[in-house]
């Protein structure tokens, strides 16, 4: 079947089977930052945004992409920068592997809620695993980026 | 690793409705989080998202929620939240993390009656119907009892009707599945429970008779015949008594909470 979506800012069209799963599509795309940490949908490394929504990437239909807009990590390159670099001064960057999914979620939090609190900074958080279990690290990161006091 | 032949867009409920019916193997798709990771040969999955049923419409009597509503717009409605005092956003979320909920639906989580369901137990904590296609209105008490057929679970109304709810539940670590669940409610000074996750479907105790609420042994009391009126199992995350154990804890607490007693958590 074929569908069409926008990608990235720009108009895609693809020919996928009625069972292609969105991650895969995105990866034979060459948005290699979407990746398959868990495959039970629990890991939030394959969070994608879908019309502006963090979803998990490994559970979406393809075929549900027909007229919406889908946005990885590399079409958020810049505004990405910003918080790698808290990331990085926080040491929670680590294996690395988690960062993407934890990246663009911390973007769409920045974008669903003005100011959020500490709590519904943990709120976002949980829904990314990491295997270095470097939670605080990325809990004091995601302060530093929303300007909240970590006392 | 679960596979489909074909993918139907539907257009109207009445195409997935006789789509459903044509093939035992024809199935209807919500966010798809469950059945991607079975083994399940699918002949057509059936798509409802084309068919404007992703919508929360609220009046003074109540709430009228469509079957592909998000699982997060449940939790962040405003009106919801002012209703029913915050039951949808503690109900919903310790479930996993904010992409899961985005993609979960409220008609996915309902429609199988999954004994652990949070969403199940916190509808039956309201005065809630859902309409299905075919059989038309049901009390959520009695759709919960229902076995699983092939209709379509299209909307869940849900009124306003001034009850104070508490919720709880616990689980093993943050995010997993629940051990327990467990909402009270008080309703012109009646009390009522439901406790979820037994291991099987939550179920309503309706009208357990509580005289004097501040006093810790009548809550109790309340707490001990709430758990008697039900069946406990045992699996992997706890045995019936341990179950039984902490359902009446958490009633207390939430009798504790609806009284005034402890800040909320």
């Amino acid at each position: 079947m074929l569908i069409s979506f926008i990608i990235n800012g720009k108009q895609a069209k693809r020919e996928i089977a009625p069972d292609t799963i969105l991650l895969d599509l995105l990866r034979s795309m060459g948005m290699k930052s979407v990746k398959c940490g868990c495959d039970t949908g629990n890991c939030g490394l394959c969070t994608v945004w879908l019309d502006g929504s963090p979803v998990l990437s490994c559970s979406v239909p393809a075929a549900r992409l027909e007229g919406h807009t889908v946005t990885t990590l590399e079409g958020l390159q810049e505004e990405a920068a910003a918080f790698s670099r808290c990331l990085a001064d926080e040491g929670a960057d680590q294996c690395g592997f988690c960062s993407p999914g934890l990246i663009i979620n911390v973007l769409a939090l920045e974008r669903e809620i003005e100011d959020p609190d500490v709590n519904q900074i943990k709120e976002y958080l949980s829904g990314n695993l990491c295997r270095c279990t470097g939670y605080q690290s990325q809990l004091r990161a995601m302060m530093k980026y929303f300007g909240k006091s970590q006392e | 690793m679960y596979t489909v032949k074909h993918y139907c867009m539907a257009s109207s409920l009445d195409e997935a409705y006789k789509t459903l019916q044509e093939n035992r193997n024809n199935i209807l798709i919500g966010g798809n989080l469950w059945l991607r990771m079975g083994e399940r040969r699918v002949n057509t999955a059936i798509d409802l998202s084309g068919l404007g049923l992703d919508t929360i419409e609220e009046t003074d009597e109540g709430f009228r929620i469509g079957c592909m509503v998000s699982l997060r717009q449940l939790e962040t409605h405003e009106g919801l939240h002012e209703a029913f005092g915050g039951l949808f956003k503690k109900a919903l979320c310790p479930i996993v993390g904010v992409q899961f909920r985005n993609c979960a639906r409220v008609g996915g989580s309902l429609f199988p009656r999954f004994g652990f369901s949070d969403v199940l137990t916190a509808f039956l904590a309201c005065d809630t119907e859902v309409e299905l296609y075919k059989a038309g209105r049901k009390k959520i008490c009695e759709f919960a009892a229902m076995p699983v057929d092939r209709d379509i679970l299209t909307h869940v109304l849900v009124r306003k009707d001034h009850r104070k709810v508490d919720y709880r539940s616990f689980r093993m670590t943050e995010t997993d599945f629940p051990t327990v669940t467990c909402a009270v409610i008080c309703k012109e000074g009646r009390y009522s429970a439901v406790i979820g996750a037994r291991p099987g479907c939550a179920r309503l105790v309706e009208d357990v008779p509580l005289d004097d609420p501040q006093d810790a042994g009548q809550r109790a009391g309340f707490a001990r015949k709430v758990a008697a009126g039900l069946d406990f199992g045992s699996n992997m995350r706890g045995s019936a008594d341990y179950r039984r154990d902490l359902s009446c804890r958490l009633i207390m607490r939430c009798l504790e909470q609806l009284e005034g007693e402890v800040p909320g958590r």
